[in-house]
C-alpha cells in the first residue's frame, strides 16, 4: 500500500468506479481459471479419492504410514535446516570477521573465497563435496555432505550481511570503544559485532529461509528429506501431482511462519532504530535500505 | 586439465546449453516479473492480492518442488512435454516472483517526496510516473534485479540437475559418474564454467550500476 500513494492519487468516484470493475473482471477471470483446472482435474481422474485418499483421508489404510513417513522426512529436513543454519552463522561470522581485520596481503585470497563460494550455485557445490571428498579418501553421511554443502554456501552470504551490517554501523561506536581502551578485537567483538547481528537479525532469518528450501536439494545425493520421501512415496501411491501440491504447501507453511517472524523482527528493529536514544544498544543510525544491504537469496 | 581438454568439446556444448537454458528462462521472468510487479503495485486489490499471493507462493516453495511438479506432476493431466522446457519455463515462473520482488523495492525505494514534488508543478499521472517515478525505482531496482539474475544462473543448476541433459551441471555428472573420471578436475571444469557466465555479468551489471546510482 505504501507504494500506492507513491504512484496514484486517492481514488476519485470515476477512478474508483474503473477501478472496481477491473476487480470485477480480475476476480471472474481468477474464478474461470479456476473452474478450467478443477475440471481439467476432474475429467482426467485426479480428483478421485484413489488419489487423495492416503493424504487427506484419516479413514484411508495408508494415510498413517504415509504420514509418518513423510513427517520422518520432514524431520530430517529440520535436522538439516538447523545444523545448517548453525554451521553457516559460524563459518559467516568467521569469514566476515577475516574479511574486516584482515591485512592488505592476504584480503584478497579472503575476498576471493567468498566470491567463488557466491559464484557457484549451491547444487553445484554440494555435488562437488559429495564427490570430491570421497575420492581423497574423506568419507562423511551424506548428511554431512549436504550441510556442509549449505553452510559453506550461506555462510559466505551471511559473512556479507554480518559485514554489512558492520559497515552500517556509525563511526562513533568504533571510536568511542577504542578511546576507552579497547583493543581491536575487543570492539569489534563488544561493542561492533553485537550491534550488527541486532540489526542483521531480519536478514539473517530471511536466510534460514533459504536454507529451509535449500534442503530439498538433498534430493540429489538421495538424503531422504521431506521431498526425497514424497518421491519414494509416489512409487507405491502413484500420485505425483497431489503429492507435490501437498509438500509444496508443506514447505509454503513453514517458510510462511518464518516470513511473519522476520516481519515483526524488522518492524521491532524498525521502531527502535531511526536515532531514538531509549535504549543504549541501539545503532543511531536507520537501517540501511533493503537496496543498499547484500542481498540475501538463493 | 587434461581431463577438461580431452572433453572440451563437452564442456562447450554443456555451458551452451546452460547459457540457453538462462536465455530462455529470462525471456519468461522479466516480462512476467514486470506484470506481477505492476499488478503488485496497481490500484485494484484484487490484482494486488493475486500477484502478491503468487510470489509469496513462489517465493516460499523451493525450486526443487516446482520442477517436480511441472516435470511429474503436469503430465498426469496431459500436459506433456520435454523436461528441458518444463525445467526452463518451471526456472522463469520460480524467478518471475524474484523479478517483481526486485522491481517492487525500487519503487518502494523513491521517496514519497518525489511523488509529491511531480504532482505539485503539475505533472498528470502519467508522466510523473514516467518521467519522475519509474526512471528513479528502475534505477534502484537494478542491484536486487542483478541479484535476481545472478540468482537465476545459478539456479539453471538445478534444472540441470533434474536431467535437462547436457547442460553444465549434466557434464558434471556425465564424466564423474558413467565415465568414472577423477572428479576435481571435472568439476573444477565445471565451476569454472559457471563463474565465467556468472562473474562478467555481475561486473557489468555493477558497472552499470555505479554509471546509474542516484546519489542521496
Amino acid at each position: 500500500m505504501s507504494s500506492g500513494t507513491l504512484l496514484y492519487d486517492a481514488l476519485g468516484p470515476r477512478a474508483g468506479r474503473r477501478v472496481r470493475w477491473f476487480g470485477v473482471v480480475t476476480g471472474a477471470v481468477t474464478l474461470g481459471v479456476l473452474f478450467l483446472v478443477g475440471e481439467k482435474l476432474a475429467t482426467e481422474g485426479q480428483l478421485s479419492a484413489d488419489k487423495w485418499g492416503p493424504l487427506i483421508d484419516p479413514a484411508n489404510p495408508r494415510f498413517s504410514t504415509l504420514w509418518s513417513f513423510l513427517a520422518g522426512g520432514m524431520l530430517n529436513t529440520l535436522i538439516v535446516a538447523v545444523l545448517a543454519i548453525v554451521c553457516a552463522m559460524a563459518f559467516g561470522t568467521a569469514m566476515a570477521l577475516l574479511r574486516v581485520t584482515s591485512q592488505p596481503w592476504y584480503r584478497w585470497f579472503v575476498v576471493s573465497v567468498i566470491e567463488l563460494l557466491r559464484g557457484i550455485p549451491v547444487v553445484l557445490l554440494i555435488f562437488f563435496l559429495a564427490r570430491v571428498l570421497p575420492e581423497i579418501g574423506i568419507e562423511f553421511s551424506t548428511l554431512t555432505f549436504l550441510v556442509m554443502g549449505l553452510a559453506l554456501y550461506n555462510g559466505v552470504v551471511i559473512a556479507e550481511i554480518i559485514r554489512g551490517g558492520l559497515q552500517a554501523l556509525p563511526r562513533g561506536q568504533k571510536e568511542a570503544a577504542q578511546s576507552l581502551g579497547l583493543s581491536s578485537w575487543h570492539t569489534l567483538r563488544l561493542v561492533l559485532l553485537p550491534q550488527a547481528f541486532r540489526m542483521m537479525l531480519p536478514a539473517l532469518i530471511g536466510q534460514l529461509i533459504v536454507v529451509v528450501k535449500e534442503t530439498s536439494l538433498g534430493f540429489i545425493l538421495s538424503y531422504e528429506e521431506l521431498l526425497r520421501r514424497g518421491q519414494i512415496a509416489i512409487q507405491s501411491l502413484h500420485n505425483p501431482l497431489q503429492m507435490f501440491f501437498t509438500i509444496a504447501v508443506i514447505y509454503i507453511v513453514i517458510n510462511l511462519g518464518l516470513t511473519l517472524l522476520t516481519r515483526r523482527l524488522e518492524r521491532g528493529a524498525r521502531k527502535k532504530a531511526p536515532g531514538t536514544p531509549a535504549d543504549d544498544k541501539t545503532p543511531a543510525a536507520p537501517l540501511p535500505s533493503p537496496a543498499a544491504l547484500p542481498e540475501v537469496r538463493v | 586439465m587434461d581431463v577438461i581438454l580431452d572433453n572440451f568439446d563437452l564442456f562447450w556444448q554443456g555451458w551452451l546449453r546452460t547459457i540457453q537454458i538462462c536465455f530462455f528462462a529470462l525471456l519468461g521472468a522479466v516480462p512476467l516479473g514486470i506484470l506481477l510487479a505492476a499488478a503488485r503495485v496497481s490500484p485494484v486489490p484484487s490484482l494486488r492480492t493475486l500477484a502478491g499471493g503468487w510470489v509469496t507462493v513462489l517465493m516460499s516453495c523451493p525450486l526443487t518442488v516446482v520442477l517436480f511438479f511441472m516435470a511429474f506432476g503436469l503430465p498426469e493431466i496431459g500436459i506433456k512435454g520435454s523436461y528441458f522446457w518444463f525445467g526452463t519455463i518451471g526456472l522463469a515462473l520460480y524467478s518471475a516472483s524474484f523479478v517483481c520482488e526486485a522491481l517492487r523495492s525500487g519503487i518502494n525505494a523513491v521517496p514519497t517526496g518525489q511523488a509529491e514534488a511531480a504532482r505539485s508543478i503539475g505533472l498528470s499521472f502519467m508522466p510523473s510516473l514516467g518521467l519522475v517515478i519509474l526512471p528513479q525505482a528502475l534505477r534502484s531496482s537494478l542491484p536486487p534485479l542483478t541479484n535476481a539474475i545472478i540468482y537465476l544462473i545459478k539456479n539453471s543448476a538445478i534444472v540441470g540437475a533434474f536431467g535437462v541433459g547436457h547442460d553444465l551441471f549434466a557434464v558434471a555428472d556425465t564424466l564423474t559418474a558413467a565415465r568414472g573420471l577423477a572428479a576435481l578436475p571435472v568439476l573444477a571444469g565445471v565451476i569454472a564454467g559457471y563463474l565465467l557466465l556468472v562473474l562478467p555479468i555481475g561486473r557489468l551489471l555493477s558497472l552499470i550500476e555505479t554509471k546509474v546510482a542516484i546519489l542521496r
